[in-house]
């Protein structure tokens, strides 16, 4: 393997991935590396000894082609899927090992998002953020609410709602979210522009406090300078 | 509440996150009264169907009542299964939760309470009402209540192993009957048995004293399976 830069990644095989560091961070913070990871689906090889180092204050867009794998190297990374081979690591602990640490830390939005049709939006972000260990009161979901476009929905079940505001509601936990590390699998699927663009600045507001956000996603961020973000392209591994 | 607790992580109790939790599967299925009504509604129409199917001879029917009425219980809980974790599987909640730093088997724990409370209790308050129509044994009304009072926790808990197993499956329908029925045997046995003895007078506490245990076995262990066949079956 070759190391690429100081920061970010190595890759084997027909895995590209380019590095444009331009990390302006004095420290750069270590949050979740993962080492030598292979991913076999199907019979399949969809990545080979991948490894990935992400720090504080790294936006890594995850690219490639439907089906090479971005979903898996996310539920990989998130712990949710176990990799063929190679591990995921911490604050420099298998994620295994430090499984509650690292879920407080971890924020995941998967392409499924999580929201019960038969709760209001109220209902479901509070109980979202209770379960991740946030105490609020009502004035505070509201407010949250305005910010991701739903007033007006607060009240109405979800299953009167369309597909967007449903990723919206989804999405209106990363307000609150006191984990530092983000994993959000086409967080912009469904979403309109404006809300695209929000999105784009509660990145760069996370960044800005020490944060990492990975996510897949078809599209360029518009906001965000294409040297602050790291890409990790995947792609069709021949047999 | 002040802004900064507000914002502050803070790990909460068991108590508390398995209230959250039994309160939202609790509302969900308020809201949505199939869950509450098809299982009932599949115990009340296969328990009257048998005295038209056998005929209305009180001894006939007082025989097999307990037999009857364990069996459509039974049935009802495995029918009302498949909703404990599948939709929150489809929807993406079950992954949530599953990233959530709370401990998972508190989380699973409240689900299947709130299942028991949702198919299980019903069935319980509807039973002596059905038992009348199948002449059951006066005396065996207390062994009857007291079996599906232990026995159908039992159901639910075992239940949610099998489903943990099978919700990544698409058609994970046939093989959740054929894991789960064969668990539910001996719940049954020691059920019927009991209501049996009762009929003739004499002391059921034995069999009670297995439905117990079968109770609390389960209410210690079948959480952590529970936990680990999901982890697996999310992967």
């Amino acid at each position: 393997m070759i190391p690429l830069s100081v920061s970010i990644l190595t890759a084997v095989d027909n895995t590209t991935i380019k590095s444009t560091t331009t990390n302006k961070r004095p420290v750069d913070q270590l949050l979740l590396s993962a080492h030598n990871l292979t991913c076999i689906r199907e019979e399949r090889l969809l990545f080979d000894r991948l490894s990935i180092k992400i720090n504080a204050g790294d936006i890594v867009q995850v690219e490639g082609p439907n089906g090479s794998g971005k979903t898996s190297l996310l539920r990989i990374l998130a712990g949710l899927s176990q990799p063929f081979e190679g591990e995921v690591f911490f604050n420099n602990q298998l994620i295994h090992h430090a499984h509650e640490e690292f879920h407080q830390s971890l924020l995941y939005l998967g392409h499924l998002p999580g929201v019960k049709g038969e709760m209001s939006a109220t209902e479901n972000l509070s109980f979202n953020l209770a379960l991740h260990g946030l105490t609020h009161n009502a004035v505070d979901i509201e407010k949250i609410l305005t910010q991701v476009n739903l007033t007006g929905f607060e009240d109405s079940l979800a299953s009167h709602l369309s597909a967007g505001q449903h990723r919206r509601i989804s999405l209106a936990r990363l307000y609150q979210s006191t984990a530092k590390i983000w994993i959000l699998d086409e967080p912009f699927t469904a979403i309109d522009k404006q809300g695209v663009h929000a999105l784009e600045q509660l990145f760069k507001a996370h960044i800005e406090q020490g944060g990492c956000v990975i996510f897949t996603s078809h599209q360029d961020l518009l906001t965000v300078a294409p040297e602050q973000i790291k890409t990790i392209t995947l792609d069709y591994l021949d047999e | 509440m002040s802004n900064e607790q507000n914002m502050k992580l803070a790990t909460l109790s068991y108590r508390a996150v398995f209230s959250l939790v039994l309160k939202r599967d609790l509302t969900i299925a308020m809201r949505h009264k199939d869950d509450i009504i098809n299982p009932l509604l599949f115990f009340v129409i296969v328990i009257t169907l048998f005295p038209l199917g056998i005929g209305p001879e009180a001894q006939t029917l007082s025989r097999i009542a307990p037999g009857i009425i364990w069996v459509a219980a039974l049935l009802a809980t495995l029918l009302s299964l498949d909703r404990l974790f599948k939709s929150d599987h489809d929807d993406g909640s079950l992954e949530q939760m599953l990233l959530s730093p709370q401990p998972v088997f508190i989380l699973v724990l409240a689900k299947i309470v709130a299942h028991w409370l949702i198919t299980g209790l019903p069935l319980i308050l509807i039973a002596p009402l059905l038992a009348v129509l199948l002449h059951l044994n006066e005396q065996s009304y207390g062994a009857l209540m007291l079996t599906l009072l232990l026995g159908t926790p039992v159901l639910s808990l075992l239940g949610a192993i099998g489903v943990a197993l099978t919700v990544g499956i698409k058609k994970g329908g046939v093989l959740l009957s054929l894991l789960v029925l064969p668990l539910y045997i001996p719940v049954l046995i020691f059920a019927t048995s009991a209501i049996d003895t009762a009929a003739l007078g004499l002391p059921y506490s034995g069999q009670l004293a297995i439905i117990a245990a079968l109770f609390f076995g389960s209410l210690t262990l079948a959480p952590f399976a529970v936990a680990a066949a999901l982890k697996v079956s999310t992967s």
